[in-house]
């Protein structure tokens, strides 16, 4: 039972606090709302309303998938490190 | 509306239907397993699926036929406030990342099938897992009547529904028809069923959307036309309420509304046993956090599918109930063969989310009511029995619903399902990364937050309806209107905290928690990680 923890070194990394900003900064800018409830400037005649949400699924995506490579960088360190014997 | 059988759309539709009945067969074939009668099996396609399967299965599986006739719908009817559907699709995506991993590891090494496995398992309670699986199957059973309303409101716009003078066997034939196939292909071919008719429906879906996003506003005018004429529908005065009948942009008190709806949405998809059904599928975390990072192309989707309903508006649809607006649109826009296209993609788009979620239904009646109340020496082989048989009995009950009441009771409970869904969530999510809850004060937060819900919806006046009119209210002490799910989910939450601080002061018996911290974070191929399959399967790669 008692087998090593996946993580080790220090939880709170800089690189984890960009992760955490990516994925945190969908539901301040949805969420927001007061912020997009307008109809100028219109792009190819849609309101800005419709086509800003829009354009957060592109940026949203992005941000996960930065997320996601960070995340990857971030653990295979942690493994190399591990198995490198260089405990702590 | 109904001017007779439309026969080149209808021989379209019924090609591409039958064309995905004999798939649905054959889907059993599919990458098959040596063991074909455990619960794993059937249930949950093997648990073999990878990156692509999966974004086609959950995409399947989340953005269904209803979605697809609601949400422009919702905003043929009122403008903005049904745009919430892509925030709240947005937000999805950020949260699967953080904590769905977490549940496919401890799934995978304890061979949990469903939500509630999990939260017995880990807080040795079988009375707050009989809650989770009641509330998951509540909650799913009129999601599964929403999609046959959807096949319906097509069926409709054919001209095969039948008129109100029509027999009711005669008028309801079609439905019955569509209905006899999915609860056959589903009872002989699991999951695999509808991760394969998946593929096709997605085709059709992203074919049907790229065209009608192009072709109907250069015959309309293009999109200022659309809207202007838009803009001037939803500021006349509605004499029901007095107000006008909707925006083009919400304004201010609406705004928490169109928020608390966004969150309180996106917090309870997850919960919802069918997508947990999809995401435990597949084969391994990567998939996962990798599928959160492809997903979102539906939400795009979705979002120009919403734009649709400006054009119903535009293009001058008038119909009384407004799930048939965009069917009715595609009608009058497109030449007969591509309306039976289009038809074809809603029809086959409800059957695949209808067959996950009765199976996702049916795991949670067999393993978390069954096997732990009923009969707990249960073999694997009992189990899938058991399984099918429910699955079949939950889509029955979704059939005597859509015939035997009026369409608007199914559209109630979906939207009390949606708040009472979300009142799992401490209990699966919080207890994903802490143990520190303690089991009866998420049990009593769970029974607050459903009976305030249920009241609260139950408060909700519309001009057309005296109860359950609409999903949001007025919040206590802060005087906005917004999502009672999401309130609910509060009151919820305040409960469970004190009610822990309170039951761990006084050292009430704490549940066995059977994982332990390091069963989170384990992948494919770690030590102890059940595959569950004979290597040949697990490993076929996709």
């Amino acid at each position: 039972m008692p087998q090593e923890p996946e993580e080790r070194g220090p939880v709170v990394t800089p690189v984890r606090v960009v992760i955490a900003l990516c994925l945190f900064a969908p539901f301040v800018a949805m969420l927001w709302v007061g912020s997009y409830a307008k109809i100028e400037p219109t792009l190819i005649g849609v309101p800005f309303f419709y086509w800003y949400q829009m354009a957060w699924v592109v940026i949203s995506t992005v941000l996960t998938m930065v997320a996601y490579r960070l995340w990857q960088k971030d653990q295979a360190g942690r493994k190399a490190s591990r198995e490198g014997g260089a405990s702590q | 509306m109904n001017d007779g059988v439309n026969g080149v759309a209808l021989a379209v539709f019924i090609l591409f239907f039958v064309a995905v009945t004999v798939m649905g067969f054959l889907a059993s074939r599919w990458r098959r397993a040596a063991n074909e009668n455990s619960l794993d099996e059937w249930g949950l396609g093997g648990r073999s699926f990878g990156t692509w399967v999966t974004w086609f299965l959950l995409g399947g599986d989340l953005y269904t036929a209803y979605t697809f006739v609601a949400v422009p719908a919702a905003i043929y009817a009122a403008g903005a406030a049904g745009f919430f559907a892509v925030p709240y699709t947005i937000l999805i995506y950020p949260l699967m990342f953080v904590f769905l991993p977490r549940l496919w590891s401890v799934s995978h090494k304890h061979g949990y099938v469903t939500t509630s496995d999990f939260v017995r398992g880990r807080f040795g309670s079988k009375g707050l897992s009989l809650a989770v699986a009641v509330t998951g199957i509540l909650a799913t059973m009129p999601y599964i009547a929403l999609q046959l309303v959807g096949i319906q409101a097509v069926l409709d716009v054919m001209g095969v529904g039948g008129g109100e003078n029509t027999h009711w066997f005669i008028k309801d034939l079609p439905l019955l028809i569509a209905f006899g196939v999915l609860a056959a292909y589903t009872y002989s071919s699991g999951l695999r069923a509808p991760a394969l008719i998946a593929f096709v429906k997605d085709a059709l879906i992203y074919i049907v959307i790229a065209v009608a996003i192009i072709y109907i506003p250069i015959k309309l005018g293009g999109f200022d036309d659309i809207f202007a004429k838009a803009g001037d529908a939803f500021a006349q005065i509605n004499p029901a309420t007095e107000k006008p009948r909707g925006a083009l942009a919400p304004a201010d008190p609406s705004q928490w509304t169109y928020a608390t709806l966004a969150l309180g949405s996106a917090l309870a998809l997850f919960m919802y046993p069918h997508s947990v059904t999809a995401v435990l599928s597949s084969r391994s975390r990567d998939v996962i956090r990798r599928n959160s990072t492809i997903l979102p192309l539906y939400s795009l989707m979705l979002g120009l599918l919403g734009l649709l309903g400006f054009m119903a508006i535009a293009a001058g649809i008038k119909v009384q109930n407004g799930q048939l607006a965009i069917p009715q649109l595609f009608e009058d826009m497109f030449p007969d063969w591509f309306t039976g296209v289009a038809f074809a993609a809603i029809g086959i788009g409800a059957l695949v989310p209808a067959a996950i979620m009765s199976i996702a239904a049916a795991n949670l009646f067999t393993r978390n009511i069954y096997k732990d109340f009923l009969k707990p020496d249960a073999t694997p082989e009992q189990e899938t029995k058991v399984s099918k048989m429910v699955s079949l009995l939950v889509k029955v009950g979704a059939l005597v619903f859509v015939l035997g009441m009026d369409k608007t009771v199914a559209i109630n409970f979906q939207l009390l399902g949606g708040i009472w869904i979300l009142q799992t969530f401490p209990a699966l999510v919080f207890g994903l990364f802490t143990r520190w809850f303690h089991r009866w004060a998420l049990l009593a937060g769970w029974a607050v937050g459903m009976v305030y819900g249920t009241v609260a919806a139950y408060g909700v006046a519309s001009p057309t309806q005296k109860h359950f009119g609409g999903s949001s209210a007025e919040i206590p002490g802060i005087g906005e209107i917004g999502y009672i799910g999401l309130t609910a989910f509060v009151l919820n939450l305040v409960v469970t905290v004190v009610l822990t601080f309170v039951l761990r002061a006084v050292k009430a018996p704490d549940g066995v928690d059977e994982t332990s911290p390091e069963d989170y974070t384990v992948d494919a191929g770690d030590k102890g990680v059940q595959v569950e399959l004979p290597p040949a399967t697990a490993g076929a790669a996709h």
